[in-house]
């Protein structure tokens, strides 16, 4: 305890609380809340281990007077009942007040998360949509507004969570949990699977974009809009190579004959921040590769590997799918 | 020493007006007058006294020697077989901390990193805390009480060969890479579709060892309820013993919900019954709560009984009595109940209303004011003594400052809104090694060092004690410290890797390191504590002028344990009773002797210690290992499909369990009385209520129970979960047979009451007659229930509704099977000459076996026939 309140007190040492998934660099007002009464209840914390344990070096190293026996019980008493009721009073009654407004309905957007082993499923529904916009592995979310987030799952148990903007609710089969949450300040953040969901739970993440509305909006709109055709020799090769290996039987290509709900929708891959739910930059090369032997990345995936094709094959997918932005 | 009595012992059983058999009670003086107790014993007398114990107390020498079930040879195989998994599973954990000391690793797959730590937090719970509670408790509850054994010696053989087996197969499925890869917790759906026998091993393995658990927990349950020494009324037990007692109902009350939750898991995954399969009408969250109704308190099963070494070790420290005794009882019993209220804090995140969210917050909170109160009437003895600081004293305090962290880490965590936050990341991988560590790690550790010389007579080092403390120490807050922060900056629990770019690379490194360090301070330990000690000096007697009763043992030591039962009235006898240590050894107090050459056990009222009986108790046997091994095989052979192998294994495990009782459990005895010393007469039998025997059927029925009610909880949880439950068309089971199946039950429970009554009032063929009648019904009964889901054809397999109709006819079937087992039994007995009207203990412990079973059966009835058709 010492050592934490050192390091974090530390100015140089600031920086060690930042970080796209830190819950102590918040981007949304839930996270600021808790960030708040973290270090609040890490003061309160330190000033009591070193109480409790400054009294027993006392008592075991430099001997007292011998206590009376009123003095011992009224030290049992003080310290083991009255103290803590009233500490932990005050505590409750703060933090559980704060719990409904972390669990408020959101307003205009809804946004549909269905958890998969080990990808996520995304749908945005606008106020009044009757047709969602259909997404993978990315959350995007308009500032200054609390936006519903309602969770599925596939299979098996998962959690979602960006550390930035709020807590996490689990995504349960066969039932369906809601969260919400209100991004305060626009910036880039990772999100990741928090509940143990098998062999690849650790290559389950996702980028989190938080946007102004305006901007959000506009995106929102490109979003909606099929997929690019592909431009120059090697992407229309790539398209082609696309639809004859049967990828469009898994993937979701909007606007071309690829319509397959299995695996991540893919229309506006390239312009997603991350592949392959969080663990790879979106480049070329790692797109190539991914292809080519996706257990390589991520053990247990259900993407079967496409390392029967060429150098030339799959740099030519590669080069459709970079563009489909 | 007989001819303080002049009594003759009467041979013939007394009647009362009805005709009904009495028992014998005590005849003479009690309690003893200051005078015989300071009358000495002639020496020619005593040393015939100490052959005679000598000879029946013999542990077996050679080979045979695996066939000791005194409770110092089983205690010390079992806290060292605990000690030994401990490693492995430290083993493990290091393995993982090389993993993750730098990102993006491969020197372990997602897989065996999966498996790995699947393994270190189950082996940690199943294979090392809770055993090790038991094991420690084994050892040494007996000499607090001054007892010489535990009241069911073989018992204790049993659960520790059961622990052995079930333990190395569980623990060695990790070399064949077969390990169970969801989590300690094994949450369905993925742990009930994992492919392989990884999940069967987690379950079958460990509810075996659940099983060994509870057989230990009841044990130790009597032991402090039924035999404790002369005098020590219940508020004179030392406060280990109050734990004992309260860590003892928590593992009664917790453990049988998982095993109904492993029940009903392993029944999907060999029989693909959907109870957790929500496209059949399962819920995954109704494993979860069963998990962590036995997972939350476990917490507790596995904190406490380090308070009460520190309760022990802290007088001794201060040289001063407890400050606080009766709010330290108050407070762990406080503990035990408020730790069954608070599951639902593992599971914050799964999206349950804000009330219960509420609710459980609050209550996580409270359990701060008992925990307190503990440590502050900890603080408060030390400072009303002068503390002399010995090397358990540095553990405890080590401990003391470790858990303080996690304690205050707790309060945090306990806050729903912030859980959300940290669940599942490695700020509560920090938080609960500080509460583990502390409440668990370093207090047994400290508990050792102090009582290492009560058992070996040897003292370890405090050199090697110094440097051990520091490097664990030390080490500890490198490897677990940083791990808050870690987990703050958002990395997850139970990841087998991480990017560079999330930023966790130094602080992973730096737990890693300090995880070596750690592993460093174990080493140290686990050498002195195991390196020869045979050129060192014996210790004296009581090395640490601690002031209860395990320290009156002979050094060197002697296996009878304690030389006569004292007759006790102090809290410290030892030092607040000064000629009782004097008066002990020479055989002053009750059953110095052994004339009939038997273990021989005291047995004292429940509230008030006013002795009982004097009861024979098992010896050495091998029919305890066969026995295990015959149980084990009946746990670990469907794991691979032999379920016919595994029926032969369960019919001989019973076979080897009835030969047990049937030649060494409630024997008619030679002599009704004994002449126990001091002017005291005891019976050499007992039954009902006042009998060790009687309150171990009592206490595992209690406990069985709580596994029915875990069943039944799940018929009403997925009554208020699922809206197809039961669904439209589905067939019902047939009232009319579980009508009658319930009439079936209830008759069978009547005439197994009848039997004993009669048999009491000398009608034995009469007797006989109703157990016949009674096994009778009891067929009928089962037969019935078996009919109720099977006439209308229920299919388990469609849909959770008939599931669970199956699953409680089977759980109640079975349990109808022993019953009529053990009506068979009493009438074998009868028709021996084993169960008699006056000795009747095996037909009294049947008939409140058959309690249990007669209400449980009527609600299974109740709930098959008529609670479908309330809902329809």
């Amino acid at each position: 305890m010492k050592r934490r309140a050192a390091i974090c007190v530390l100015p140089f040492l600031l920086t060690a609380c930042a970080g796209e998934q830190s819950v102590l660099d918040p981007a949304g007002r839930d996270a600021q809340v808790l960030s708040d009464l973290f270090w609040v209840m890490l003061a309160g914390a330190v000033v009591l281990w070193l109480f409790v344990n400054g009294l027993i070096f006392y008592v075991t190293r430099i001997a007292p007077r011998p206590l009376g026996r009123r003095a011992a019980e009224a030290l049992i008493i003080g310290g083991g009942v009255v103290f803590p009721t009233i500490v932990l009073g005050a505590l409750l009654i703060y933090a559980l007040s704060e719990m409904p407004n972390q669990r408020a309905s959101g307003e205009g957007l809804e946004v549909r998360v269905m958890a998969h082993q080990y990808w996520w499923r995304v749908e945005y529904w606008p106020d009044g949509a009757s047709e969602p916009v259909i997404s993978a592995n990315e959350i995007r979310l308009p500032t200054g507004q609390r936006s519903e987030i309602t969770l599925n799952a596939e299979r098996v148990i998962h959690s979602f969570w960006i550390p930035a903007l709020g807590g996490k609710t689990d995504l349960i089969p066969g039932r369906q949990t809601r969260m919400s949450l209100e991004p305060v300040r626009a910036g880039q953040f990772r999100g990741q699977c928090a509940e143990f969901c098998g062999e690849s739970h650790a290559y389950m993440a996702f980028g989190a974009v938080t946007m102004p509305p305006e901007e959000f909006a506009a995106w929102l709109e490109a979003e909606a809009a099929p997929a690019k055709p592909p431009e120059g020799n090697e992407a229309t090769r790539g398209a082609a190579l696309f639809l004859s290996e049967g990828c469009g039987a898994c993937h979701a290509v909007r606007g071309t004959a690829a319509s397959g709900a299995v695996g991540p929708d893919l229309t506006h891959l390239a312009s997603r921040r991350t592949l392959a739910a969080g663990i790879l930059p979106m480049e070329k090369a790692a797109l190539r590769d991914w292809v080519s032997d996706p257990a390589r990345f991520k053990p247990g995936v259900e993407m079967p590997g496409f390392d029967h094709l060429t150098d030339a094959e799959l740099e030519a997918l590669a080069s459709y799918l970079m563009g489909l932005t | 020493m007989t001819d303080t009595f002049s009594d003759a012992p009467r041979n013939a059983p007394r009647d009362d007006d009805s005709g009904k058999v009495l028992d014998e009670t005590l005849q003479g003086v009690y309690p003893p007058s200051e005078e015989m107790l300071n009358r000495p014993v002639d020496p020619a007398l005593r040393a015939r006294n100490e052959q005679q114990l000598r000879a029946a107390w013999k542990t077996p020498t050679g080979w045979r020697y695996w066939s000791a079930v005194n409770n110092s040879e089983v205690g010390r195989w079992y806290s060292l077989t605990a000690f030994f998994f401990m490693l492995c599973a430290g083993v493990l954990a290091l393995l993982m901390r090389i993993q993750l000391a730098v990102p993006d690793n491969d020197f372990l797959s997602a897989d065996r990193f999966n498996q790995f730590f699947t393994m270190h937090g189950s082996a940690m719970m199943f294979l090392f805390a809770v055993p090790m509670f038991e094991a420690i408790s084994i050892l040494i509850l007996p000499a607090f009480l001054g007892a010489r054994d535990m009241p069911f010696p073989r018992l204790s053989a049993y659960g520790y060969w059961s622990f052995l087996i079930g333990g190395c197969f569980v623990l060695g499925s990790i070399l064949f890479n077969a390990s169970p890869s969801s989590g300690w917790f094994m949450y369905p759906p993925l742990a009930t579709e994992q492919e392989g026998v990884g999940p069967d091993i987690w379950l079958l393995g460990l509810s075996f060892i659940e099983i060994a658990s509870i057989a230990a927990a009841v044990e130790l349950i009597v032991g402090t309820i039924k035999c404790r020494p002369p005098g020590m009324r219940i508020n004179l037990m030392p406060l280990y013993a109050w734990y004992v007692l309260v860590v003892g109902a928590m593992i009664l009350f917790a453990f049988p919900p998982l095993i109904a939750g492993d029940y009903l898991f392993e029944l999907q995954r060999s029989l693909d019954w959907p109870f957790f399969d929500p496209d059949r009408g399962g819920d995954p969250m109704l494993w979860q709560h069963l998990f962590w109704i036995f997972g939350h308190p476990e917490v507790y099963i596995v904190f406490l009984p380090s308070i009460a070494v520190a309760a022990m070790v802290i007088p001794t420290a201060a040289q001063r009595p407890i400050v606080g005794y009766e709010w330290i009882v108050l407070s762990a019993v406080g503990v035990g109940f408020l730790s069954f209220g608070l599951w639902v804090h593992h599971m914050f995140t799964t999206g349950l209303p804000s009330i219960s969210l509420g609710f459980f917050s609050a209550a996580s909170e409270a359990v701060v004011i008992p925990t307190g109160v503990q440590i502050f009437a900890f603080i408060a003895t030390l400072m009303a003594g002068r503390v002399k600081m010995s090397q358990p004293v540095l553990w405890i305090a080590g401990a003391l400052a470790i858990f303080t962290a996690g304690g205050l880490t707790g309060v945090m965590v306990a806050v729903a809104p912030f859980d959300w936050q940290v669940h599942d990341t490695y700020f509560i991988v920090a938080h609960l090694h500080y509460t583990l560590f502390g409440g668990m790690v370093f207090p047994i550790i400290g508990g050792i060092y102090y009582f290492y010389p009560f058992i070996t007579k040897k003292k370890m080092s405090d050199r090697l004690s110094k440097w051990a403390f520091w490097l664990t120490f030390s080490g500890f807050n490198i490897c677990f410290l940083p791990m808050h922060l870690t987990g703050l900056r958002g990395m997850p629990r139970r990841v087998a890797s991480y990017p560079e770019a999330a930023g966790w690379d130094w602080l992973n490194m730096i737990s890693t390191v300090g995880s070596f360090i750690i592993a460093a301070g174990i080493l140290v330990f686990a050498w002195d504590l195991l390196r020869p000690k045979s050129r060192q000096p014996l210790t004296e007697r009581n090395p640490w002028n601690a002031g209860t009763l395990e320290w009156s043992h002979d050094v060197p030591a002697e296996a009878w344990g304690s030389r006569s039962v004292p007759y006790v009235t102090s809290r410290y006898p030892l030092w607040e009773e000064p000629k009782l240590q004097e008066r002990l050894d020479d055989g002053r107090f009750y059953i110095p002797d052994a004339p009939e050459g038997k273990r021989e056990t005291i047995v004292s009222s429940a509230v008030d210690a006013v002795p009982q009986a004097a009861v024979p108790i098992t010896g050495p046997t091998w029919c305890t290992l066969w026995a295990a091994g015959f149980t084990g095989g009946a746990f670990i052979l469907p794991v691979f499909q032999m379920y016919w192998a595994a029926v032969v294994s369960g019919v001989f495990a019973i076979a080897c369990v009835i030969y047990w009782l049937w030649t060494a459990t409630a024997q008619v005895p030679k002599k009704p009385m004994r002449d126990a010393g001091l002017g005291l007469k005891l019976p050499t039998y007992v039954s009902g209520p006042n009998a060790p025997g009687w309150w171990g059927v009592f206490i595992t029925m209690l406990g069985d129970s709580t596994a029915f009610a875990s069943l039944v909880f799940g018929v009403f949880f997925f009554w208020t979960a699922r809206p197809d439950f039961p669904p439209a068309d589905a067939p019902l089971p047939d009232a009319v047979l579980a009508a009658l199946s319930g009439l079936g039950f209830a008759l069978a429970w009547g005439a197994t009451v009848a039997a004993r009554r009669f048999n009491r009032h000398g009608r034995a063929g009469l007797a006989r007659g109703f157990i016949g009648a009674a096994v009778a019904l009891a067929c009928g009964a089962g037969a019935a229930l078996a009919l109720t889901v099977l006439v209308p054809g229920l299919e388990p397999a469609s849909h959770a509704f008939p599931a669970v109709m199956c699953a409680l006819a089977v759980w109640t079937g079975a349990h109808t099977v022993l019953g009529a087992l053990m009506l068979l039994y009493c009438l074998a007995g009868s028709w021996f000459g084993k169960l008699t009207p006056r000795y009747d203990a095996d037909l009294r412990n049947t008939t409140l076996y058959w309690h249990f079973l007669c209400l449980s059966g009527v609600i299974t009835a109740l709930l098959l026939g008529a609670f479908p058709r309330l809902l329809a």
